[in-house]
């Protein structure tokens, strides 16, 4: 059952390394969030199931939306119907299209004939994380906490109006 | 132990690849929001090899540090892009080389 991992590994790669070759930022930007799947089922397999729901849910949805929206904020110019015309073309979203078509056979094959440890590892269930993440982690729990409200001070200050006018 | 056991190196060996790719991202490309992306694609990297760790040794504390990664990256993007922003709106650009001399 060590081919689902190795399929999932290489997708990774693959969508990786077309990430750092591409020029348009929202194709590399697709091609992230397959990486980013691509790297959940990877944890899936290693049996780390909560792992891989945060990674979807977190780095794939959260993270990848605050990229996009910054791209999309960046480009209101006169050319940006052009470029959404561009964006939409067939050439954009095979190769992801693609590579998630992989993920999700891949995806659908763990479901009907496996168990979350597919790779012989046994999986170390959300419960056994959250009691650990609450008991002897709980001042790295608040540590990141503060982490978090940091950055949540400094982004509302760098992403001030009156600031830039200076 | 079951038949098929995942040897641990190819685990590892996949987080030092995806590792290396953003560090070579890093290193090559100039668009300050491919660089962000490098970055967050070096974070994962270690997140991948602490998960692998963890699975290997049958505890949860990899995934811990897993989400200890996932915040530390939360909290970069969110102060990343908006220098990314105010760099925009400075330098009308999104070449690193625009920022290559301090005016302080």
């Amino acid at each position: 059952m060590n081919a689902t991992f190795y399929v999932a590994s290489t997708v990774a790669v693959l969508a990786t390394l077309l990430v750092i070759t591409r020029t348009q930022a929202v194709h590399a930007l697709l091609y992230l969030v397959v990486s980013l799947l691509a790297v959940a089922l990877v944890f899936y397999t290693l049996g780390a199931p909560f792992a891989a729901a945060l990674e979807a849910i977190i780095y794939a949805g959260a993270i990848v939306v605050l990229f996009v929206f910054v791209v999309m904020v960046l480009n209101v110019g006169g050319d940006a119907a052009r470029r959404e015309r561009a964006w939409l073309a067939p050439g954009a979203w095979v190769g992801p299209g693609v590579l998630c078509a992989v993920l999700l056979a891949e995806l659908l094959y763990i479901l009907y004939a496996g168990t979350p440890g597919t790779t012989g590892l046994h999986p170390v269930a959300s419960q056994q994380v959250g009691a650990a993440l609450f008991g002897p982690y709980v001042l790295a729990v608040e540590l990141a906490s503060m982490l978090l409200l940091a950055a949540l001070v400094g982004a509302h200050h760098l992403g001030r109006r009156e600031h830039l006018e200076r | 132990m079951p038949v098929a056991h995942l040897p641990i190196n190819h685990a590892l060996l996949l987080a030092s690849v995806l590792f290396v790719l953003g560090l070579l991202g890093v290193l090559v490309r100039r668009n300050v929001i491919f660089i962000l992306v490098c970055i967050e694609i070096m974070l994962n990297a270690a997140g991948v090899a602490f998960v692998a760790a963890g699975s290997r040794w049958q505890q949860a504390d990899g995934q811990i540090m897993f989400i200890l990664i996932l915040t530390l990256a939360a909290a970069e993007v969110a102060v990343g892009l908006a220098l990314i922003l105010q760099f925009y709106h400075r330098f009308r650009s999104l070449d690193a080389d625009a920022a290559s001399d301090m005016e302080g």
